[in-house]
């Protein structure tokens, strides 16, 4: 299908592109890389009377390092995240994640920004922020602002972006020697959203883990911590923790059925990816998995 | 909306609606009807041009984002000889059934071969995952990567 007919200007400025927001409202939309958006558009999903394409803006590019912190800009597409090299010194877990993201046209024109605000809730990037605990940098007529990941992502496609604030950035502090991440997703094929995804990251000290957080998608409106799973998993790793930590996920999920998986099965599969991403966290914990497979 | 951009190395000048894509800039105001329109929606890979430098969905690009840009299509890749040889090897290995998906995969397929000189059947597999053939015939696709790859190591080296 076309996409309905509509307005588009290309901002100059971020002044520029805030002020065409405050002006037009609910009936304008940030297009970017457009690989959310313009689908949407083609499918008359959306019907916005005016697009603002912010793609030109300089502000809202690179990646940089300092502090121990990663700020990357709002623009970072896909394939630039995927080729970064502070990305997978500093932040492992995205360069793992973005591997799952569509196909390779689609990550050389998606962007970072672009997948946080539009915040579908199978896709890879939001759960990496909350997993990460990035903060997200966000442009209004008033100035700037910070919203913590967990405040950032409030429903299904809803994020707290008011319709006149721009997403500039997100900051997230550089993995610590002590910490490890894992990343894995259940998708019917290569590139297809997930049926469940985990991306997680947390300390590892003497076979013991701490600060663990688990941020799964696809198993409800939003990305989603499971703090009760990661609670149980403080401490050393045991077979018995990781069994009660599996169990604990019903408390912390609240997956639904549609035509891709039911939600008991989406249930049991986040458990296995939980099995799954401790074995790979924390793999001294668990001697026996080495030597079988070796052998 | 005006929009100036460089289609096969040529410069080119229109008027467009911004809700036009890429694609359809390239098929309908251009006349170059090698660029496919398939789902629209950016699943099939039918519509994959070059656009400064790397492959995108020409159905998920507006004509008004590519102010500037330098585009290739399959008409300019092949007139310029540069996907000649993976051309030939799709042809000896009936490497297409209907030819919808073609332009797409030949795109995709010399994208990867830029990249990766010798590309694993999985790596071809992968980087082709976004372009459907709906003949199924991407045993003899990908085996007709493969063969390209090897003959442009060979001839490289």
């Amino acid at each position: 299908m076309k996409a309905p007919a509509f307005d588009y200007v290309r901002a100059k400025s971020l002044p520029e592109a805030l002020g065409l927001l405050r002006r037009h409202g609910d009936e304008a939309k940030v297009i970017a890389g457009g690989q959310s958006l313009v689908p949407a558009l083609n499918l008359r999903l959306l019907a916005p009377r005016l697009l603002v394409d912010i793609g030109a803006l300089p502000e809202l590019k690179g990646v940089s390092a300092a502090d121990g912190r990663l700020r990357i800009g709002a623009l970072t597409r896909h394939a630039e995240l995927m080729d970064s090299p502070d990305i997978a010194a500093q932040a492992p877990l995205i360069a793992q994640g973005i591997r799952h993201v569509a196909h390779p046209a689609v990550r050389n024109r998606g962007t970072l920004g672009g997948s946080l605000a539009n915040a579908d809730p199978a896709t890879e990037l939001p759960a990496c922020m909350l997993a990460l605990r990035a903060e997200m940098i966000v442009a209004g007529s008033d100035g700037e602002r910070r919203i913590e990941a967990q405040e950032f992502f409030t429903g299904l496609y809803e994020t707290a972006l008011a319709p006149d604030e721009i997403l500039v950035a997100v900051e997230v502090p550089a993995i610590r020697p002590d910490e490890r991440c894992a990343f894995l997703e259940l998708a019917r094929r290569l590139g297809d959203y997930a049926l469940v995804g985990l991306a997680a990251q947390g300390t590892v000290r003497d076979g013991a883990l701490s600060d663990l957080r688990l941020a799964y998608f696809g198993v409800g409106a939003k990305p989603t911590l499971a703090a009760a799973a990661a609670a149980r998993l403080a401490g050393p790793v045991t077979e018995a923790a990781l069994a009660e930590a599996q169990g604990a996920l019903a408390q912390d999920l609240d997956p639904q059925d549609d035509i891709q998986a039911s939600a008991a099965t989406r249930l049991h599969l986040a458990g296995v990816l939980l099995r799954r991403a401790v074995h790979e966290l924390v793999p001294e914990a668990f001697p026996d998995a080495a030597e079988r497979k070796s052998a | 909306m005006e929009i100036s951009l460089t289609v096969n190395g040529e410069p080119v000048s229109a008027a467009v609606s911004p809700r036009t894509h890429l694609a359809d800039f390239l098929r309908e105001e251009l006349g170059l009807t090698g660029t496919h329109v398939g789902c629209e929606q950016g699943v099939c890979g039918a519509c994959t041009v070059r656009l400064d430098g790397a492959i995108v969905r020409g159905c998920l690009v507006l004509a008004v984002q590519a102010e500037g840009a330098e585009v290739w299509t399959v008409e300019g890749l092949s007139d310029s000889g540069e996907i000649a040889d993976l051309q030939a090897a799709f042809e000896a290995r009936n490497a297409l059934q209907c030819g919808y998906c073609t332009p797409g995969m030949l795109i995709a397929a010399d994208d990867l071969l830029r990249r990766e000189s010798a590309p694993s059947r999985e790596d071809i597999r992968e980087h082709l995952s976004g372009n459907y053939c709906r003949c199924t015939g991407y045993q003899a696709i990908v085996d007709a990567v493969e063969t390209a790859a090897k003959a442009r190591r060979g001839t490289s080296a």
